[in-house]
C-alpha cells in the first residue's frame, strides 16, 4: 500500500508544531476552515491560507471575525456533512466555550488544533494548560502532544477518531503553545495519497445539508427528554478508547509510530513515578534516564489522553508504586489542579493506598527544568505527598527550587 | 418589483409548518411564513435563540418543514456562514443538491445586540445568504426587556416606566442603515402593512447573489399591549406615520417602497399602544415625548428621503 | 404526545427532530373565541389566508377559502379583522361545546 504512489512515501523536514499541523491540514483538503487569529496558533491558520492562495487545497476558508463565529461556522459546516477544521488558543478557546457544549451534543466531528496558552489576566502569550483545562466538560476529546511529531500524526487520526460512526465527537489536539508550536525540530510526513487513503471522505449522518430529509439541530428540549438526549452524546465518548486503538494501530502500520492514551517511560520495575503532560514529558523522560544511570528506580508516565481519561491505565501503571508525582500545568483554586484530581480518581480503587504528591509548574510559560524533576523525584523518596508545592515560583520562604 | 400572485402560493407548502407555539396573533410567525412564500428553491433555516426558534422546536416536534438548525443567541449569522461554506465545498463533491438557499433569522435582541457582530461578518465576507430581522424591538422570550431596537419613551421590563422616568431614554439604533453601510447588494426594511410587500422583498433578497439583509418589523401583542387581531392595523399605523419607513437599498441605491400620502402624526401610532399609555395619561399626557418621538420621525424621514435622491 | 416514554437508547442522536412533526401538536386547544367563515361572503381575497400566524386558513385546488383549520387556529382574531368582506365573524367557544375541538371547517388539510 505504501510503495504504491508515485511519490516518496516520506520525507523529513525540519519544521514547528503549528507548521506540521498546517501541513496535515493540506494533505487532508478538509472541507471548511473558519478560524481567528490568536498567538500562539495563529500560524495554522496562516499558513493554511497560503496553501488555500497557492490553490493546493480547495477548502472553503472562512476568516472569521470572531472566534465565536469561527467554531460557530464550524459547527454549521460539520452538521451539513462537512469535514471541518480549526485552530485556537487561550482567550480564543474561552471565547468559544460557549459553542463547545452545543458542537459535542450535535455530534459535530471537528478537529481543531489547541495550542496551549495560558488565560490572562495578567496578559500573557506563553504556555500552560489554563484554556484547555476548564474545557474538559464540554464534551469534546482531548488529546495532549509532546512534539511536533506527534501533533501531525494525531490530527491525521483525530480526523478518523472524530468522524468514525460510534464517536462522533469533536477532537482537541493540544500542543505547547511556543515550546512545540515555534520550535524547529525534525519531523516525518507521510506523502499526500497515504494521508488521503487514510484519512478518507466524510460520511455524515443526517447531515442539514440534506433537503429531501429535513432535520431540526438544537431543539429546545424540557426535563422530560433533555437527560435522555444528554446520555447519547455520552455514548461516542465511551466509544473513544476501542475506537482510537483500532485507528492508532492502523496509522501505525504507515507511520511505523503507536501512541497509546498514556506514554510509559521505565515505568514497569520504578518505584517512583512522575505523571506529566505535553511538552515537559520531554525533561522528565531524560531525567529518568539519568536517574536509571544512578540506580534509582524512577519512571514517567505521560498522559497523553484526558479526555476521555484512561483511568484503567494509569491504574495498572501507578498501582504498585512507593511514590507518584502529578505535575500540573493549571491551576484550580480552591480545588485539585485537574491532572492530579484524575490520578488520585485512578488510583483509590487500588487495594494498597499509592502515595500521590501533587505540584504546580510552568504558569505562563515559566521553563521546566531538570533540576526541577531532579527535586521532584527526591521529594518522593523521601515519602513527600499530598500538595507539595510551585515548581519555580520565586518565593521568600522557598526551600530550593520550590515553594509551598 | 415583481408581482406576487397569492393564489399560486397556496400551492405551496411554507418551509415554516403549523403546530408551532406562538403566541396568537404574533407578529413573528406572520412575518416568517411571507418570508418563506416568495422562495421557489430548497431552503436551510437557522436561527438565533428567541421566541420562533423555541417556539418552532420543542422537542419533538419540528414545525420546519425544511432542514433547521439553531446553535445559540449570539451566532446565527455565523452558523448560515458555516452551513453556506459547507454546501460549496460539498456541492463540489457532488453531493446533495444544487440551488439551495440559506436563510437566517434572528429576533431584534438577537441581531441589533448580542448578534450585531456575528451578522457583521457575515455581511462584510459576503456569503450568499439572506438574513431575515423579525423585530419586535425588544426581548420578548424573557419577557419584554428593553433592547438597542426599543424606541424612545416605549416601557419596556429593563426601562420601565415610574414615576421618575418615562421609559426607555435612548433612540433605537437603525440597524438598517448599518446593514447598508456593509455595501451588500440588498438591504430592505418593511412590515406587516401589506403582505406582499414582505414576500417581494424576501424574494428579492435570496434571489440576489451575495448577502441581503431584511428588517421586518413585527409586533408582539405582549410587550407592545394591544390586541392581537390587531398586528395589521398596527403595522399600517407604523407605515403610516413614517416610524417604520418601508424601503430597499438595492446596490448602495436607496429607494422607498411606500410613502404615506398623508403621513399621520406619531401619536396614532403610540395611543393604541399599551407599551407608551404612559406618554397619554389623564391629566398627566407628556406631550413633550410625544413632540419629541415626532422629532425622531421627522427626522429620520428626512435624512432617508435626501438619501433616496 | 405519545404517552409512553422512551428510553434513552430510542432517542437518534445529536438532539435532531425531524421535520414538519409540529403537524401533531393541536394548538387550537389554546382557543377561546372560533373563527366562524360565511362562505357566501367570502370574495377569497387571501388576505386572512395571507396574515394567519398559524397557517390555519384552508384553501382549496382553485386558491378559493374554503375554512378554518381549528386543530391548528389559536383564534387570534386576525383573520376577522383584515376580512374587507365582513366574511368572518369570532364567535366564543362556549357555543360549540357539542362539537368535537379538532373539528376542520370545511374541506381537510391532507397530510395530517
Amino acid at each position: 500500500m505504501i510503495l504504491l504512489g508515485r511519490e516518496k512515501p516520506y520525507r523529513r523536514e525540519m519544521t514547528s508544531g503549528n507548521l506540521a499541523f498546517a501541513e496535515a491540514m493540506r494533505q487532508i483538503n478538509p472541507d471548511v476552515v473558519a478560524a481567528y487569529p490568536i498567538t500562539p496558533s495563529t500560524e495554522i491558520p496562516m499558513k493554511f491560507a497560503e496553501f488555500v492562495a497557492d490553490g493546493l487545497t480547495d477548502t472553503e476558508f472562512i476568516a472569521v471575525e470572531s472566534e465565536h463565529s469561527a467554531i460557530t461556522a464550524c459547527v454549521g459546516a460539520s452538521v451539513s456533512g462537512a469535514r471541518v477544521m480549526t485552530a485556537s488558543s487561550a482567550n480564543g478557546i474561552a471565547l468559544m466555550h460557549e459553542i463547545f457544549p452545543i458542537a459535542a451534543m450535535f455530534r459535530a466531528p471537528i478537529v481543531l488544533g489547541l495550542v496551549n496558552r495560558t488565560m490572562g489576566a495578567p496578559l500573557n502569550i506563553h504556555c500552560d494548560h489554563s484554556d484547555s483545562m476548564p474545557e474538559r466538560d464540554s464534551g469534546w476529546i482531548q488529546i495532549y502532544c509532546e512534539d511536533a511529531q506527534e501533533v501531525y500524526d494525531t490530527v491525521l487520526l483525530a480526523v478518523r477518531l472524530a468522524e468514525h460512526r460510534d464517536v462522533l465527537t469533536p477532537v482537541f489536539v493540544c500542543q505547547d503553545g511556543f515550546i512545540t508550536s515555534h520550535c524547529y525540530e525534525p519531523v516525518e510526513f507521510l506523502s499526500d495519497e497515504i494521508v488521503r487513503n487514510f484519512v478518507g471522505t466524510r460520511e455524515p449522518f443526517w447531515p442539514l445539508l440534506d433537503v429531501d430529509v429535513p432535520v431540526s439541530y438544537g431543539s429546545f428540549v424540557m426535563s422530560e427528554d433533555y437527560f435522555e438526549i444528554k446520555r447519547t452524546q455520552l455514548e461516542g465518548m465511551s466509544n473513544v478508547p476501542r475506537v482510537c486503538g483500532e485507528l492508532s494501530r492502523e496509522l501505525a502500520f504507515v507511520t511505523g509510530r503507536e501512541y497509546g492514551a498514556v506514554e510509559r517511560c521505565m515505568t514497569d520495575d520504578a518505584d517512583y513515578v512522575v505523571v506529566v503532560m505535553s511538552s515537559a514529558a520531554g525533561v522528565a523522560k531524560d531525567v529518568v534516564d539519568s536517574l536509571r544511570g544512578r540506580g534509582v528506580k524512577a519512571g514517567c508516565l505521560r498522559v497523553r489522553m484526558f479526555r476521555p481519561f484512561p483511568y484503567d491505565e494509569v491504574r495498572d501503571v501507578l498501582g504498585d508504586k512507593l511514590g507518584v508525582a502529578v505535575l500540573d500545568r493549571s491551576v484550580s483554586p480552591g480545588g485539585a489542579p485537574p491532572l492530579a484530581a484524575e490520578v488520585r480518581t485512578a488510583l483509590y480503587d487500588c487495594p494498597r493506598r499509592v502515595p500521590v504528591a501533587s505540584y504546580i509548574f510552568g504558569l505562563g510559560g515559566r521553563d521546566f527544568f531538570p533540576a526541577d524533576a531532579e527535586m521532584v523525584f527526591e521529594d518522593l523518596a523521601e515519602g513527600r505527598s499530598g500538595f507539595a508545592g510551585y515548581i519555580g515560583l520565586r518565593d521568600k520562604y522557598a526551600r530550593g527550587r520550590r515553594a509551598v | 418589483m415583481s408581482a406576487v400572485n397569492l393564489r399560486e402560493l397556496t400551492r405551496r407548502d411554507n418551509p415554516l409548518c403549523e403546530g408551532h407555539r406562538m403566541c396568537p396573533g404574533c407578529g413573528a410567525p406572520t412575518a416568517l411564513r411571507q418570508a418563506f412564500m416568495g422562495i421557489e428553491s430548497p431552503v436551510v433555516v437557522t436561527g438565533a435563540t428567541g421566541c420562533m426558534e423555541v417556539s418552532t422546536t420543542v422537542y419533538p416536534y419540528s414545525a420546519w418543514r425544511v432542514p433547521f438548525m439553531h446553535v445559540a443567541f449570539e451566532n446565527a449569522g455565523a452558523a448560515i456562514s458555516g452551513v453556506e461554506a459547507a454546501h460549496r465545498a460539498l456541492r463540489r463533491r457532488g453531493m446533495f443538491r444544487d440551488g439551495i438557499k440559506f436563510v437566517a433569522f434572528g429576533g431584534d435582541g438577537g441581531t441589533y445586540d448580542i448578534g450585531l457582530q456575528s451578522l457583521s461578518g457575515a455581511l462584510e465576507r459576503g456569503h450568499d445568504i439572506t438574513y431575515i430581522c423579525y423585530n419586535n424591538q425588544g426581548y420578548m422570550n424573557t419577557g419584554a426587556q428593553r433592547s438597542g431596537a426599543t424606541p424612545r419613551s416605549a416601557s419596556a421590563t429593563t426601562s420601565p416606566a415610574g414615576a421618575k422616568l418615562p421609559g426607555k431614554l435612548q433612540k433605537q439604533k437603525n440597524l438598517t442603515e448599518i446593514a447598508a453601510a456593509h455595501g451588500i447588494p440588498y438591504v430592505a426594511q418593511t412590515t406587516l402593512h401589506n403582505p406582499t410587500d414582505v414576500i417581494a422583498k424576501v424574494k428579492r433578497a435570496v434571489e440576489t447573489p451575495g448577502a441581503a439583509f431584511v428588517n421586518i418589523l413585527v409586533p408582539c401583542p405582549l410587550f407592545w399591549k394591544i390586541d392581537p387581531a390587531d398586528q395589521t392595523r398596527i403595522c399600517r399605523l407604523a407605515a403610516d406615520s413614517r416610524f417604520w419607513p418601508v424601503y430597499e437599498v438595492i446596490c448602495g441605491e436607496y429607494k422607498l417602497s411606500y410613502e404615506p400620502k398623508k403621513p399621520l402624526p406619531i401619536e396614532e401610532f403610540l395611543r393604541p399602544q399599551g407599551r407608551y399609555a404612559h406618554l397619554f395619561r389623564a391629566y398627566a399626557e407628556r406631550a413633550d415625548l410625544i413632540k419629541e418621538a415626532q422629532s425622531d420621525v421627522d427626522s429620520d424621514w428626512e435624512r432617508l428621503k435626501s438619501r433616496c435622491g | 404526545m405519545s404517552a409512553e416514554l422512551k428510553c434513552w437508547q430510542d432517542f437518534p442522536p445529536g438532539g435532531i427532530a425531524f421535520g414538519a412533526t409540529a403537524r401533531q401538536v393541536e394548538t387550537g386547544l389554546w382557543r377561546s373565541m372560533r373563527p366562524v367563515l360565511d362562505a357566501v361572503r367570502c370574495v377569497s381575497c387571501l388576505r386572512c389566508w395571507v396574515q394567519c400566524p398559524d397557517a390555519s386558513i384552508i384553501t382549496d385546488s382553485d386558491a378559493r377559502v374554503s375554512g378554518v383549520d381549528f386543530f391548528f387556529c389559536k383564534g387570534c382574531g386576525l383573520c376577522a379583522k383584515v376580512c374587507p368582506a365582513g366574511a368572518i365573524v369570532m364567535r366564543p367557544e362556549a357555543e360549540f361545546l357539542n362539537e368535537p375541538c379538532g373539528a376542520v371547517q370545511g374541506t381537510s388539510p391532507e397530510g395530517r
